[in-house]
């Protein structure tokens, strides 16, 4: 064997394994070269441009979502949570006529206020999160449609269309926010204290408690930056529709689970990596986008969308076995 | 001693991937005879088990239960030919009766419904055989562990059992408890069951068993008849060389009073006063149940205490979470390493470092230079076995896992360190090490809290035992006057 070839085979059991670890990077890979010969109209600047323009939004609050669900949360509210803010945030301009330098700090606020309700509700109820987010989410939504009393509400300043529907340097404002969160995110998880903090909330509560950490304080913040980032969102959503109404916003959260389960973050806590994220929520704009493309009707796509939910489920169940198996022979050692 | 064989095992082999984890192994089992297997800690006991209970595959070789010879075995085989065991960790369900456990998925005999009051009777008969008091209908989480374990064992009876196989059944259990226990593997015995009994105890295994069987790295090495052997030579067999099962000695005595608790009353103990001295190991003796976890999560700000002073270095200290108790520089190694002194997926280092990344941090900027430092550090000075800093914990063996937790309160440069059952668990080798950082943690003048079931290694290591009984304290018993009968005594709260 040559030693080119010895290179050259080295070099291909370095991609194998890079694979191996990376499914779901392989799978948007295989995603985009398959719509691209299906469908001529794909694979353009234009169209990928509004498909992750598009995706942007979930992309967005699916951060705030992880950082949930690597200590071990859940947070099903953040549909809910859009819907009650985006009205809120379109009477504060529309009826009350406040500025944008006013009413999107304001509402920031207001959205952090709701991951407070919802952290306060998990401590002192002790309560497993998916139970309470799955009744705040009822709560913020019931709240949202009351102050929005069937209206569709308009007359926003000019101004305020840059946010959901401006360009910089021909990039979609939110697909740049979106990478901005998204930067923010990893660096926090990756390198701070804090971030160390999550991981093992997530990976041993006891443990970590034990540890010096105190656990109720750190649940309360998660959920607190959950609600900041999806006030983002919904600052972008408003933008992008220009219009108040309770539809915009309601059910993120199927999006936001499916990219984090897709990209690796473990249902069960401890776990997850901000590109496999990324990586996740664009398998789902990749999907979204061709699915309109070929004009599948939209209950079809519901269809779809819950089959690659489950898909991604059962694999991170099936990647938990495996490890399992791999820890078992190494301890019989 | 010559018997009938129940179980042979010819030549059985297991491969997992990287490790022979069976190499040619060949042992016979005798009816009605107590048979112990020794071996440190993946030297293949489990794997054996699981062969026999048909919970894998083996490579090859073949596997004999009462003259019917398998290549292949399924559990429900073994199960048919009145094979059970009881693994370390219960399969019970906690939350049916202890009757609805024994009688697991089992039918009435006379009705197609299920009929409570039959399987209650059922159980009570079986129960009955073993003196004890537990109630069929009680739930099995509301059971102490031991009472859980002969929950297991009633199971195991009422199928009929022929061969009982108990890996480590001492491990959570009490002294008294363990008597009990001996007891009811007695009566078995007589009833000409075989029972196959695994525990890292020697005492145990001299005292309970006929024959022993020893492996090492996956090999047979020898049957031996109990009364023949000695300490020495089983602990030979099972490390390959001699290896003196001893209590390292102490250089510098013990010094100023540096923990004192006055009073401490909460999490289920009353009125618990002591000091202990720097460079002191400070044996704490007990029952399962005694409170003496409780009193370490007292001390430790786990769990608040209602009433009582902790006094450090003689200074008051408000101890009410664990925060504080590290800022007071209180280390506590718990007796459940993976459920909470652990983050087992993650790594080595992650792992030591983790109390003490506030002061690794700049900016809250996690330094990853001096972390890599520090755990080097750490993992060099206690001799932590792994391939890197970066390997996950999970994939540890226990010696090496318990080193991690200390490594973790050596790194939060604590004074005081709590011990619970340090040792458990974990093989012949490590228990040395384990004793020899403890002897010379405390020669460097550190406090240390010993709490531990197996009597005799509280008696090798500690300068000073307190005695606790019901959650009070029963006594204190100074190193001249250590005597197991006297501290058991106490205990028991006989006096």
């Amino acid at each position: 064997m040559t030693e080119r070839s010895v290179a050259l085979n080295s070099f291909g059991s370095k991609i194998g394994s890079l694979m191996k670890k990376n499914v779901p990077f392989v799978i948007l890979i295989f995603l985009l070269i398959l719509f691209s010969f299906i469908a001529p109209n794909f694979m353009t600047f234009g169209n990928i441009r509004t498909l992750v323009r598009q995706i942007s939004f979930a992309g967005i609050s699916a951060v705030g979502l992880m950082f949930v669900m690597i200590s071990g949360g859940i947070d099903l509210s953040i549909g809910s949570q859009i819907v009650f803010s985006n009205v809120l945030l379109a009477i504060m301009m529309a009826d009350w006529k406040l500025p944008l330098g006013a009413a999107i700090p304001l509402i920031m606020l207001v959205g952090t206020g709701l991951g407070l309700i919802n952290g306060l509700l998990y401590i002192k109820l002790k309560i497993a999160p998916l139970i309470i987010t799955l009744g705040t989410s009822a709560i913020f939504k019931g709240f949202g449609y009351i102050i929005n009393h069937s209206r569709n509400i308009m007359g926003f300043p000019d101004a305020f269309r840059w946010f959901g529907q401006g360009y910089v340097g021909g990039i979609p404002v939110p697909v740049i926010v979106m990478v901005v969160v998204a930067l923010i995110g990893s660096f926090i998880l990756t390198k701070t204290y804090f971030g160390r903090k999550v991981f093992a909330l997530g990976g041993n509560e006891e443990a970590a408690r034990l540890a010096g950490v105190n656990v109720d304080k750190m649940k309360v913040i998660l959920f607190m930056i959950c609600g900041f980032v999806s006030s983002i969102t919904t600052v972008l959503l408003l933008s992008r529709v220009f219009a108040g109404q309770t539809i915009t916003g309601q059910g993120l959260e199927f999006d936001c689970l499916t990219a984090a389960l897709l990209g690796g973050v473990s249902f069960k806590g401890g776990e997850g990596t901000i590109f496999g994220l990324m990586v996740g929520i664009l398998i789902i704009g990749v999907l979204n986008n061709a699915m309109q493309l070929a004009s599948f009707p939209d209950f079809s796509q519901t269809v779809v969308k819950g089959t690659v939910l489950l898909i991604a489920v059962a694999f991170d169940v099936y990647q938990k076995k495996r490890k399992a198996k791999v820890n078992v022979a190494s301890v019989a050692a | 001693m010559d018997g009938k064989v129940v179980l042979s095992l010819q030549n059985v082999t297991k491969r997992y991937p990287g490790v022979l984890a069976l190499n040619n192994v060949s042992i016979d089992f005798l009816e009605g005879e107590v048979h112990a297997l020794l071996g440190e800690n993946g030297a293949g006991k489990s794997t054996l088990i699981k062969a026999v209970a048909g919970a894998i595959e083996i490579d090859s070789g073949t596997i004999s239960i009462k003259g019917n010879a398998f290549h292949k075995i399924t559990p429900h085989i073994s199960r048919e030919l009145g094979v059970e065991v009881i693994y370390q960790e219960f399969n019970l369900v906690p939350t049916l009766s202890v009757a609805e456990n024994i009688y697991l998925c089992e039918k009435s005999e006379n009705s197609a419904l299920y009929n409570a009051d039959e399987f209650v009777k059922k159980a009570a008969a079986v129960l009955a055989q073993f003196d004890v008091n537990i109630d069929p209908r009680a739930m099995v989480h509301d059971l102490s562990i031991a009472d859980q374990q002969i929950v297991e064992i009633a199971k195991a009876v009422s199928k009929n059992v022929k061969i009982l196989i108990m890996d480590e059944p001492s491990a959570p259990l009490s002294v008294s408890e363990v008597e009990m226990m001996f007891n009811i593997i007695r009566q078995l015995k007589a009833k000409g069951v075989t029972v196959i009994y695994i525990s890292h105890r020697l005492e145990e295994v001299f005292r309970i068993s006929d024959r022993v069987s020893v492996l090492r790295d996956g090999c047979y090495i020898t049957t031996v008849n109990t009364a023949d052997t000695n300490r020495q030579e089983l602990i030979k067999l099972m490390v390959g060389r001699a290896l003196k099962e001893s209590y390292p000695a102490r250089k510098n005595p013990p010094g100023e009073i540096a923990l004192e608790v006055k009073n401490l009353t909460g999490n289920g103990n009353r009125d618990i006063s002591f000091v202990a001295r720097s460079g002191e190991i400070l044996g704490i003796a007990g029952l399962v149940g005694a409170g003496r976890t409780q009193l370490a999560q007292l001390i430790y700000g786990a769990v608040p205490a209602q009433k009582g002073e902790i006094l450090i270095s003689g200074n008051s200290a408000q101890i009410q979470s664990p925060l504080d108790a590290i800022k007071h520089r209180i280390g506590f190694l718990t007796e459940d390493r993976k459920g909470q002194g652990l983050f087992l997926e993650m790594s080595v280092k992650w792992n030591i470092v983790f109390p003490i990344l506030k002061q690794l941090s700049k900016h809250s900027v996690v330094d990853t230079k001096k972390e890599d430092q520090i755990a080097g550090h750490y993992k060099d000075r206690i001799n932590i076995k792994t391939p890197s800093l970066t390997q996950r914990v999970i994939n540890l063996s226990g010696g090496n896992q318990q080193k991690v937790v200390l490594a973790k309160s050596l790194a939060a440069e604590s004074d005081i360190l709590i011990f619970d059952e340090p040792t458990r668990g974990i093989d012949v080798g490590a228990k040395q090490e384990i004793y020899h950082l403890m002897t010379e943690l405390a020669d460097l003048g550190k406090t240390i809290l010993m709490i531990s079931s197996d009597m005799e290694e509280l008696l090798g290591m500690s300068d000073r035992i307190i005695v606790m009984s019901e959650g009070k304290l029963a006594g204190e018993v100074q190193k001249d006057n250590f005597d197991q009968h006297y501290i058991l005594d106490l205990a028991s709260g006989t006096n």
